[in-house]
């Protein structure tokens, strides 16, 4: 049965590992995913994981574990967020060369320096090249539900790619909230067993795993890495269905709120969608036609499907919780304008950082964006292709 | 006692066809250790002459499973290796009567240097593993920068001698200490020219419970610059000189696996290889004689703790 519990985002993971029980999950503390790699460990200390758990002396090794135990042959996860990530940036490219289904809680936090502990996603879009499937959360229940299916999504034999779980620093990794948990035995039937693909642990074959390429090699077998996260999106479709089937909570590619008749359109991911969701109620009462749409999958990124749901609006704001200094626009920001570009008649649109350390974004903020898509919207153009919100100039 | 003719005899785990050097110490190195278990092993190699020259792409030097995923982190590799082994094994997914060895390689540069924090992680958190460095002194796969196994006054890319320098002008690093300084249960220091010792030396490390380190010196006439006709003398003097001296420590008991009969000057190891030359210098003669009494400092300190 089913159960409605009360828990933060990191227990929340700590949960859905428990269910999951991985074969094996090494990870290191930092904050503001420490709890996740404790409540494992309290699990594990009392004997209510029988995986394997190792806290290793960095996120370096945590990565490298799990790119020697996926390749020996079973299920492996790890949890981490902001410097931490940054140190495994290294061994991320490897796991996805080796195409190993690892996959990584990452409780979303800015880069140092300055250093700072809070939320943002400056962490995972500086790794957003390494070759992993990246889904986000917008809040504690999206953080189980989304770590659940990483694993289908991850261990699909037509995929075999790393996947990691956004989750936005402290605003959902420490936010209490009720969650509907699933049964322990209907969350192992939908993950499934694990197959391993040539596990190294496989004593009639001797294996050569890693060997290097020169210029005659490399390129085809980059070229052929990327079938994984090209077969990502149907498989990561019929999970989310399948999902929602199974625990009446259905997922994609991104959520559409109030988007069907809206001409205005706010792009924003994670935590910040639950308060823009608030934020066009109330615009709604005030009689703007306002939406949103909220990316839940960014890697692989669903251009297609994101276009068509934006083509109709007349102004789009994209919101990037991270930046990306020098480039034409933030993460987001580029590849939706990116994706737009195919289409002869398409909506303008314009790009805000936000949220950078933690900072807040508040309803008044979704509704000083709504003012300037009304202005261009009704002038037809952009003044400001790129700005700030809540930021003191 | 380990007879040639039934080591020969068999199989080779690593075999022909690798592009390393001629005269090169890293596969007299490996055609002993790999004979030192019967088990199915699993190689993990940090980066290095010995990865790179055994797996160019679609070929591989290796009869044994092999991975290879980054230079640092042959320690953590092999770690998650043996983790998911164990869990494996508990969970019955692979059959009790099922024995594998794991084995972590990596070069001085993978081990002293880049990669220490990962082989201190492991051998800390007490994996069943060996580990094995081959010391060439230097980063070889790169072309000769130095490390902190290059002995002082070695000239390196990055420690070049020069008219206003000796050298590599540090003391090298004594990293067999440092491991013994984990309290595991075997730490070895070996040479492939006493290739039985090093056989012994090697399945000790096989059989023993929990973490054991060797440390091989690891000829190289690429870096060292002498004539590879010299070859494994130049092994026997390291050992005679007691640049490289063999000894274990098992449970923290140290012994010393051979003591030569006349301890020959540092000098004899050192006039043969081309990264010394400058030493023969009037003006560096200084950096000599302090190589000699890092070496008789180490040689007494080590005879001192044998006898504890
Ligand atoms: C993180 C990282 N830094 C640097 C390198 C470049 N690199 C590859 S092998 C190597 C030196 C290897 O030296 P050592 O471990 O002594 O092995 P050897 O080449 O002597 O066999 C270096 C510097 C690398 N591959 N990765
Ligand atoms: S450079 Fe040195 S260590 Fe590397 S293959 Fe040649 S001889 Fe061996
Ligand atoms: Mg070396």
């Amino acid at each position: 049965m089913s159960k409605f519990v009360t828990l933060n985002g990191n227990q929340t993971i700590g949960e859905a590992a428990r269910q999951i029980d991985p074969d094996v999950i090494a990870a290191y503390p930092i904050t503001p995913s420490t709890a996740i790699v404790e409540t494992i460990a309290k699990f594990k200390a009392d004997g209510l994981i029988s995986g394997e758990f190792v806290c290793p002396e960095s996120e370096h090794s945590a990565m490298s574990l799990c790119i020697g135990a996926a390749s020996a042959g079973g299920r492996v996860m790890t949890a981490t967020a902001s410097q931490g990530l940054a140190l495994m940036w290294e061994m991320l490219y490897i796991a996805a060369g080796l195409r190993l289904p690892i996959v990584a809680a990452i409780a979303n936090r800015s880069l140092s320096a300055p250093i700072n502990i809070h939320g943002d996603h400056s962490d995972t879009m500086g790794a957003r090249d390494s070759g992993w499937i990246q889904i986000y959360s917008e809040n504690c229940q999206e953080a189980y539900d989304n770590f659940i299916q990483a694993f289908r999504i991850a261990e699909h034999l037509d995929v075999r790619t790393p996947v990691l779980v956004g989750l936005d620093g402290f605003i959902i990794s420490h936010s209490m909230e009720v969650i509907q948990v699933e049964d322990d035995a209907e969350v192992k039937k939908f993950i499934g067993e694990y197959k391993s693909l040539y596990p190294l642990l496989d004593s009639k074959v001797k294996m050569t795993v890693g060997p290097i390429d020169f210029t005659d090699y490399y390129f085809e077998h980059k070229r052929n890495q990327l079938e994984g996260i090209e077969n990502a999106p149907q498989v990561i479709e019929e999970v989310g269905k399948e999902f929602g089937k199974k625990f009446g909570r259905e997922y994609g590619f991104f959520e559409g709120y109030r988007l069907d008749d809206a001409e205005l359109c706010i792009v924003a991911m994670s935590s910040a969608a639950g308060t823009c969701k608030d934020a066009i109620d109330e615009l709604r009462s005030e009689g703007k036609r306002v939406g949103l749409l909220k990316p839940r999958i960014f890697r692989p990124f669903p251009h297609q499907r994101i276009s068509e749901a934006l083509i109709k609006m007349k102004a789009v704001a994209v919101l990037d919780r991270s930046s990306s200094p020098g480039a034409f626009g933030a993460p987001l920001f580029t590849e939706i304008r990116s994706a737009l570009y195919d289409y002869e008649e398409r909506p303008k649109i314009t790009n805000y950082v936000y949220g950078l350390g933690g900072r807040d974004i508040k309803i008044e903020h979704f509704k000083e964006v709504t003012d300037d898509l009304e202005k261009i919207a009704e002038t037809g153009k952009v003044e400001k292709v790129y700005s700030y919100i809540n930021l003191r100039e | 006692m380990a007879k040639l003719k039934d080591l020969a005899a068999i199989e080779d785990r690593l075999v022909a066809g690798h592009g390393m050097c001629i005269g090169c110490g890293i596969p007299l190195i490996f055609k002993v250790i790999l004979r030192a278990t019967e088990d199915p092993l699993i190689i993990a190699n940090a980066t290095g002459c010995l990865e790179v020259c055994t797996t160019i792409f679609p070929r591989t030097s290796w009869n044994v499973t092999w991975v290879h995923s980054a230079f640092e982190n042959a320690a953590s590799t092999i770690s998650g290796i043996e983790v998911m082994y164990k869990a494996l094994k508990k969970k019955g997914r692979i059959p009790k009567d099922k024995r594998f060895k794991f084995l972590g390689v990596g070069g001085d540069g993978g081990t002293y240097d880049i990669g220490l924090q990962a082989l201190s992680g492991a051998v800390e958190r007490g994996h069943d593993i060996v580990y094995v460095c081959y010391d060439n002194n230097v980063y070889a796969n790169t072309g000769g920068q130095r490390s902190s196994a290059t002995p002082i006054g070695a000239s390196a890319t990055t420690s070049p001698a020069g008219t206003q320098s000796p050298g590599k002008i540090q003391r090298r690093k004594d990293l067999t200490k440092v491991l013994v300084a984990h309290n595991i249960p075997y730490v070895a220091q070996a040479s492939p020219h006493r290739w039985q010792d090093l056989y012994n030396k090697a399945k000790k490390a096989f059989e023993v419970e929990g973490p054991a380190f060797l440390n091989v010196l690891c000829l190289c006439p690429t870096e060292w610059k002498y004539d590879e006709s010299l070859g494994i003398r130049l092994a026997h003097m390291a050992v005679d000189t007691c640049v490289w001296p063999l000894y274990e420590v098992e449970n923290g008991k140290y012994k010393i696996n051979y003591k030569p009969k006349e301890k020959k000057p540092v000098l004899e190891w050192i006039k043969t290889q081309g990264r010394f030359r400058h030493l023969f210098k009037e003006k560096n003669a200084w950096v000599l004689e302090e190589f000699q009494k890092q070496v008789d400092q180490d040689w007494e300190e080590l005879n001192k703790l044998e006898s504890l």
